[in-house]
């Protein structure tokens, strides 16, 4: 039997925003199935998203859903938490959204390691304004904004979160699909600020610029540079160059915050 | 039985009328000259098992204080003019969204980092243009230690009646001077809880105009479920590009403001009734007014204070009628000419209207007041 996706999609919601070859669906079905994995309550669950084709995501999820400002996501969902530490709080979004302009925000979230749930879409690119270049556009990359070349050096979002504090910080590719819902279901299970970056596609204003021929050429490139960790361990540098690490990357335990908090409140009453 | 008094701080009222107005949750960046407010609450807050989190900037701030109001907490941040700068992004998704909060702003010399530890009254008409797009506003402002309390309720009631940020402005003269207040027993004030929905979570539509202007909020986390954006929105919280269903979503949330000024709008007169000079005057400059006024009338003078304490909505029907009374209205303000703007839009030249403005830092001082009176009496 088919799996029942349709149960978590808002009625009359769909078609999507996405360009045919997004790879965001797919992520989209990964996130769910993780979500059924891990028994989340609709009404007790909150996604909140920033600005941007993959924020659009949470529109289309029957929770509750907080589609706020560019860059914010992490800001507005540390507030839910905060508030009713016992809700589930997703965070999702793209690269730009999550490590340009609200890259203060994510790396506050990692440090404080409020127990939330960040999902990162890195198509290495602005899609939904047309294709410039993020933090995460590889050097040397055309991009709308970069048309001699991009400049600019990239951000690894998995090591600026392990070096923020992030307690959980995973890697999955929109290409390993069967792999997504299994890095989000540890994600969500874990206590503390977990950060799942998918490496994802956008066809229409990376692929085309940069010499991807078609959707499954972007799709090789993304089979091709993921390794995961274990088979990275048996492997020279050379032999990793040009690669990318996926799996779970990092897990610590460390005190999470909401539970700091609720010992900030004993104490106060206490005093 | 006597009332507990004490003498207390500006700041300090702050954060004892928000807790007396069932605040919950507050999220803050440090600001001079706001900081005492984060202060008081970090110290409060966690004794009723309230929150209070300090961001890592003020834009964070605002948006954790939308996301905790969206869970049904009575949420506040407090700030100063570089702070207030930061959050218009913010303040105008709460308008959007129609998230009710509480934005405190202090107000010092500007524009930029300008002057922290000086006064100023120079973001007042920030309050009401500050982000972009059309929207409501309702600014506050206060003028006393015990008025800073009363007002900061008031905060409370009106953005959880009108399901709105509301902004509380005072200058730092106010926020920082300490006099005797008089703390208001619990039941004295009103306190005004949102609206929540009644019909089933299946029918329920964030925005739904079929109750009035003011849709009832539910809360993120309750049997309801339901979408929040910053997007031009249908009746149900869905993004819509439809021109009938954009324009009807954007009227309706100025008029919840405009059709409901009476009950949003606070004034205080003082001999304004023979009056041929009217000193309009808010904040601490009216106090400086208030003490020209009995001067002057001592020497006979026929003068009188319009005190606005709601800033926004701005008193337009009053000040009409004081300026078809008058010989000359005159408009004194911690900035190079703000709300006088609004005086002579209303006024359409039916009398004199002449500004004293300072903005080097010092108050304006009676004397100032009483030479101008002088001058166009």
């Amino acid at each position: 039997m088919a799996y029942d996706y349709e149960s978590h999609i808002r009625p009359g919601k769909l078609p999507h925003i996405w360009c045919p070859g997004c790879g965001h669906g797919i992520v989209m079905k990964g996130m769910i199935r993780a979500f059924d994995a891990c028994g989340l309550k609709k009404e007790n669950t909150a996604i909140v998203s920033g600005i941007g084709c993959a924020s659009r995501m949470n529109g289309y999820m029957d929770y509750n859903t907080l589609h706020t400002a560019h860059g914010r996501a992490a800001a507005f969902a540390t507030g839910v938490k905060m508030a009713k530490p016992e809700m589930d709080v997703i965070v999702v979004g793209g690269d730009g959204d999550g490590t340009a302009i609200g890259g203060n925000h994510f790396i506050h979230a990692c440090r404080r390691n409020i127990n939330m749930t960040y999902i990162i879409l890195n198509n290495m690119i602005y899609g939904m304004t047309g294709g410039q270049f993020s933090p995460c556009t590889p050097t040397g990359d055309k991009a709308s904004t970069t048309v001699y070349g991009n400049p600019d050096p990239t951000f690894d979002i998995a090591k600026l979160a392990i070096g923020a504090g992030a307690t959980f910080v995973a890697r999955g590719t929109a290409f390993h699909a069967a792999q997504i819902d299994k890095l989000i279901a540890e994600g969500i299970k874990h206590n503390g600020l977990a950060v799942i970056e998918i490496l994802d596609d956008c066809p229409t204003t990376y692929g085309r610029r940069n010499k991807f021929r078609s959707v499954v050429d972007m799709m090789k490139r993304l089979k091709d540079i993921a390794v995961p960790v274990a088979a990275a361990a048996k492997m020279t540098p050379e032999q990793l160059e040009g690669k990318v690490l996926t799996g779970i990357l990092h897990k610590e335990e460390r005190p999470e915050y909401t539970e700091q908090y609720a010992q900030v409140i004993s104490r106060a009453k206490g005093a | 039985m006597a009332k507990k008094v004490a003498l207390l701080q500006g700041n300090t009222a702050c954060a004892f009328g928000a807790l007396y107005a069932g605040c919950n949750f507050f999220g803050g960046y440090p600001i001079t000259p706001s900081t005492e407010v984060a202060e008081v609450l970090s110290e409060e807050l966690p004794k009723i098992g309230g929150k209070f989190i300090q961001m890592e900037d003020e834009i964070a701030a605002m948006a954790s204080v939308i996301g905790a109001s969206l869970t049904g907490q009575k949420a506040l941040t407090a700030t100063s003019g570089p702070g207030v700068s930061l959050k218009q992004e913010l303040i105008g998704y709460a308008c959007i969204a129609e998230v009710p909060c509480v934005i405190i702003n202090v107000m010092r010399g500007g524009p930029s980092t300008g002057m922290p530890t000086g006064p100023g009254q120079s973001d007042v008409q920030q309050a009401k243009w500050g982000t972009h797009g059309d929207h409501a506003a309702i600014a506050l402002v206060p003028a006393s230690v015990q008025e800073i309390f009363s007002e900061t309720v008031r905060a409370f009631n009106l953005a959880e009646k009108y399901r709105m940020p509301v902004q509380v402005l005072y200058d730092e003269i106010v926020g920082h001077m300490r006099e005797r207040i008089e703390f208001p027993e619990p039941g004295e004030l009103e306190v005004i809880n949102r609206t929540e929905p009644t019909v089933s979570p299946e029918d329920y539509k964030p925005f739904d105009p079929s109750f009035g202007d003011v849709p009832p909020l539910a809360a993120f986390g309750s049997d309801y479920r339901f979408h929040v954006t910053g997007l031009n929105k249908a009746a149900d919280g869905f993004p819509t590009t439809k021109a009938n269903l954009v324009d009807d979503e954007q009227r309706r949330q100025i008029r919840k403001v405009d059709g409901n000024q009476p009950d949003i709008e606070l004034n205080e007169e003082y001999l304004t009734e023979d009056a041929e000079v009217i000193i309009f005057a808010y904040g601490s400059t009216s106090r400086s007014a208030r003490y020209a006024v009995n001067e002057l009338r001592k020497e006979g003078i026929k003068v009188g204070l319009f005190r606005p304490i709601t800033l926004w909505p701005f008193p337009e029907k009053r000040v009409a009628e004081l300026a078809k009374q008058a010989k000359a209205i005159i408009v004194p303000e911690l900035n190079l000419g703000q709300m006088i703007l609004e005086v002579e839009r209303v006024a359409k030249g039916t009398c004199n209207i002449v500004g004293i403005n300072r903005v080097d830092g010092e108050p304006i001082n009676p004397g100032q007041i009483i030479d101008q009176v002088k001058e166009v009496k």
